[in-house]
């Protein structure tokens, strides 16, 4: 298969970027969206070019590293995948694809299509966690838990990271990201003592950090490619009206 | 010449570990706040560990190169942890573990470290709950258990397919709870480059920012590595693109033991090479053996009309399927251990009855589909399965999956003692990077239970056995003499690498690297193969500094320079790997060596000659290393062949 790209290079963070053109040819249906990459920077090595920067690691879809808008939408036009598992066989012979970095004031670029995502990290750090140390906790079968909200808790946990629920909505909010975490404790009892400071301490550093407002639009749970329901958000909600007024 | 002493505690086997806990110097609060501790890598191991050691009161800088800690390869681990908690009744303790352990590493590994493995293993579990990781729970509420890895009792504990990722981010979090409060602070994009010696101990490393290009260097009364394995010296393997061993090869070249390189571990159930542009395989969890069946078709013309599109599986007459586990090993069949599975596949493929490419084989859910209806599959696997289809394109409820075995796990890694120090006092090493659990084969589950319990459990004990010696020493100026040294010696190097403009790729030469190493340190490996490595591998190493091309400078964000680096230490990996597996006249565990195999094709091992830890101490690049032997001995446990026939 053969397709023109359209990349965003950026030097770096303070640097005016750009669209540059490249043609890449007999690509294999079979190839990841960034094993097509790889192909593509092998070319520009062997023309002394510099290649395209871009985030991956893991290449299975689970370590979120991956942050691609790819003809518009966060990890391109497959749904519930990363762009590490998106292949060629998605788009068809001689399309031409526009690869962007996210696009949101709280994950600035830092080169091409790489982008810095720490401001998740500082919302973890203002409370997403149990406050417990190593050591002295209870045997772990103390508490039962209803299958189905450990079930529902998990729902929640598996949001890894990416930012493509950010980086989809108008309003660069990171409702979804910060749902997930608030939802996924509200499933279970542990860490119920600190349920109210947590969720007030995330919510603040999220708008702290420059993150949009919610307006339900729902292109977040429409691009998570681990499929986590806008469900979480209406918990974070109630998690957060409660500890406001209760 | 450097001497190796595990330094194990004296006393029975079950009670040593509790009385090292009581003989152990403590450091007490207010001298814990003077200590800074340096931990490299942040996935179950070194999380783990920095959390607890932040809890604890010292202070700690904790490095990866990833975006973020929470992205570590950790994440990626699927089936599920082992933990000797006997909740399902069905006869499991912790000797059982560790008896499990030490057989299924085919008594390669140190008896002292398993067993307190297992010990705190129970503990690992109490802790993630509370942590509020979502385990898989039973209708009752209480924890589900699953068999794994042809273990004979359920032990191990899930988060459906995800269980490396809801471990780590529970690690992860922990961690950024003493983020918060001050007592761990996060240096992400931040590759370490080398370690610092002062007065022959460890103190500090010398890192490259790697958004800028910075060369830095930090200090710390005592260095954790917990960097994983080199599984990515192959090029194709299940890591992630940027899992690396130079931090582990660096404190080789500073004078730290490497302990058995030549144990890699072989996944048997990976998805198989579909194409020379790909950059990486996907496992695809070992707990699809619980209920899926390996095959291959037992007639040629099978083979052939398969290749050529003529038949599809289903066509294929139940009689003239060869179900090969099940039939060489009647009493485990499909759930024999992974380097046996391996094994098995190869032969069967090397015989000419591969299917796809010819080195694949078909792993069909027919039969338990029909067995417990396609809804009860879908709620164990349906993750897996969906991966699966993304990949291929094909639907593993209709036709079985095709896997092939991949390397996944390094047993081997830096020597360690019981304390987990390595030869350079005031150098730890933890996780997959370190040697001494899981000898020449490791077992499904163990390795997040290694992970966590070295980082959660040993090392904020014995660690302070050795820093209660530091209380006195001074935060040292990185001016010192010896942070300029190993600076300058980075920047050299960098340099050198940056001026060689040759012609290819660091890409194309790791893949050149890696396909010889999977051929002649692969899966089976011979006295000759093994001689023509060592001298592949020097020559690809000095072709490697004559004719790599890295685009760009040092100063700038550079993917392709960062490459490079570690594929210049992956090639020099891959040497010392090869002589290891030419030493070791044997096979055992995930090491097979073609001369040392019975009649039926099985491995022999030979206890007399090498029932022995081979650690190796560098003498120059190049140059023969010398091998230190550690030798075993099982006090606890009746050593004898491996049998999953009967």
């Amino acid at each position: 298969m053969d397709f023109t790209l359209k990349i965003w290079r950026q030097e770096n963070a303070s640097a005016k970027g750009r669209f540059e053109t490249y043609k890449v040819t007999g690509i294999s249906s079979d190839c990841s969206f960034l094993e097509m990459l790889d192909i593509l920077n092998q070319q520009l090595i062997d023309k002394f070019e510099i290649p395209v920067c871009f985030d991956h690691d893991c290449r299975e879809g689970i370590c979120g590293a991956c942050s691609l808008y790819i003809n518009g939408r966060p990890h391109g036009p497959d749904s519930a995948v990363t762009a590490c598992q998106l292949h060629m066989r998605k788009f068809k012979d001689g399309d031409t694809i526009i690869v962007e970095p996210w696009r949101a004031r709280p994950f600035p670029v830092i080169k091409d299509l790489v982008v810095d995502r720490s401001s998740f990290d500082r919302i973890i750090e203002a409370g997403g966690y149990v406050s417990i140390n190593t050591g002295g906790v209870p045997d772990a079968n103390t508490i039962p838990i209803p299958r189905a909200n450990a079930e529902t808790a998990m729902d929640a946990a598996a949001c890894i990271g990416c930012g493509a629920c950010v980086a989809a909505c108008k309003n660069a909010s990171a409702m979804l990201f910060v749902a997930a975490k608030v939802s996924q404790f509200a499933m279970l009892p542990q860490g119920r003592v600190e349920a109210k400071e947590r969720v007030m301490r995330m919510v603040a550093k999220m708008d702290e950090l420059g993150f949009g407002n919610c307006t339900n639009t729902g292109a977040c749970e429409a691009e998570c490619p681990k499929q986590i329901s806008l469900s979480h958000i209406a918990r974070l909600n109630r998690e957060y009206l409660s500890a406001r007024v209760l | 010449m450097t001497k190796l002493n595990a330094r194990i505690p004296e006393g029975p086997l079950a009670e040593k570990w509790t009385s090292y806990k009581a003989g152990q110097k403590l450091v007490n609060p207010a001298n814990k706040r003077k200590l800074d501790i340096i931990v490299v890598g942040t996935g179950l191991a070194g999380a783990s560990a920095a959390a607890s050691l932040g809890e604890l009161g010292f202070n700690v800088k904790a490095f990866c190169y990833q975006d973020s800690p929470r992205r570590a390869h950790s994440i990626a681990a699927q089936g599920g942890i082992n933990a000797a908690k006997n909740y399902p009744n069905d006869g499991d303790s912790v000797y059982r573990l560790y008896y499990d352990t030490i057989k299924g590493g085919d008594y390669r590994a140190r008896e002292a470290n398993v067993y307190r493995l297992a010990e705190v293993s129970g503990s690992i579990i109490d802790q993630c709950v509370a942590q509020g990781v979502p385990f898989a729970r039973e209708y009752g509420g209480l924890l589900d258990n699953r068999s794994f890895g042809g273990a004979q009792v359920s032990r191990t504990f899930y988060a459906r397919g995800q269980t490396g990722q809801q471990l780590l981010l529970g690690a992860y979090s922990a961690m950024m709870r003493q983020v918060n409060a001050g007592t761990v602070k996060l240096f992400p994009r931040t590759e370490m480059l080398d370690i610092v010696l002062v007065e022959g101990k460890a103190r500090g490393i010398i890192t490259r920012n790697l958004v800028t290009g910075k060369i830095e260097r930090h200090f710390g009364h005592a260095v954790v590595i917990a960097t994983g394995g080199y599984g990515r010296a192959f090029y194709l393997s299940t890591n992630a693109m940027g899992s690396n061993g130079s931090a582990v090869w660096q404190v080789y070249k500073r004078g730290a033991l490497f302990a058995n390189p030549s144990f890699v571990q072989i996944h048997p159930t990976c998805i198989p090479v579909h194409g020379d542009y790909q950059s990486k395989l996907t496992l695809m969890s070992e707990s699809l053996r619980n209920d899926g069946r390996i095959w291959v078709p037992k007639k040629k013309e099978d083979v052939e009309a398969l290749s050529e599109g003529r038949i599809v599986p289903k066509d294929i007459a139940e009689d003239d399927r060869d179900y090969y586990l099940e039939r060489r090993y009647p009493a485990f069949g499909n759930l024999v251990p992974r380097d046996v599975a391996s094994r098995a596949a190869k032969e069967r493929c090397d015989a000419g009855f591969g299917v796809g490419s010819g080195l694949a084989v078909y792993l069909d859910f027919q039969e338990s589909i029909q067995r417990l209806g396609k809804h009860v599959i879908e709620e164990r696997y349906g993750n897996l399965f969906q991966m699966y289809e993304k990949i291929v394109d094909e639907n593993p409820y209709e036709t079985p999956m095709m896997i092939y075995p991949a390397i996944h796990y390094c047993m081997g890694g830096v020597w360690v003692d019981y304390e987990l120090m390595t030869t350079i006092p005031g150098l730890f090493s933890l996780g997959e990077c370190n040697f001494s659990d899981h000898g020449a084969n490791r077992l499904g589950a163990s390795a997040l239970m290694q992970g966590l319990a070295d980082g959660y459990f040993i090392l904020p004990y014995t660690i302070q056995n050795y820093l209660a010696s530091e209380i006195l020493t001074p935060r040292m100026p990185t001016t010192l003499p010896e942070f300029g040294e190993a600076e300058s010696h980075i920047r050299e190097r960098l340099d050198k690498l940056m001026q060689i403009k040759g012609s290819q790729s660091v890409d194309q030469i790791h893949r050149k690297f890696g396909l010889l190493l999977w051929e002649l340190v692969g899966m089976a490996r011979n006295k000759e193969g093994l001689n023509k490595a060592v001298k592949e591998f020097a020559m690809l190493r000095e072709e490697f500094w004559k004719d790599v091309r890295i685009p760009g400078g040092a100063e700038e964000m550079n993917p392709e320079l960062e490459k490079a680096a570690r594929v210049a230490d992956f090639i020099e990996t891959g040497e010392l790997m090869a002589r290891d597996a030419l030493q070791r006249e044997e096979s055992c565990g995930g090491h097979f060596r073609e001369e040392y195999q019975t009649p039926e094709g099985e491995a022999s091992r030979n206890d007399d000659d090498f029932m022995f830890v081979a650690a190796w101490e560098y003498t120059g690049t190049g140059k023969e290393p010398v091998l230190h032997k550690e030798a075993l001995h099982y006090e606890s446990i009746k050593v004898q062949t491996r049998n999953y026939k009967i």
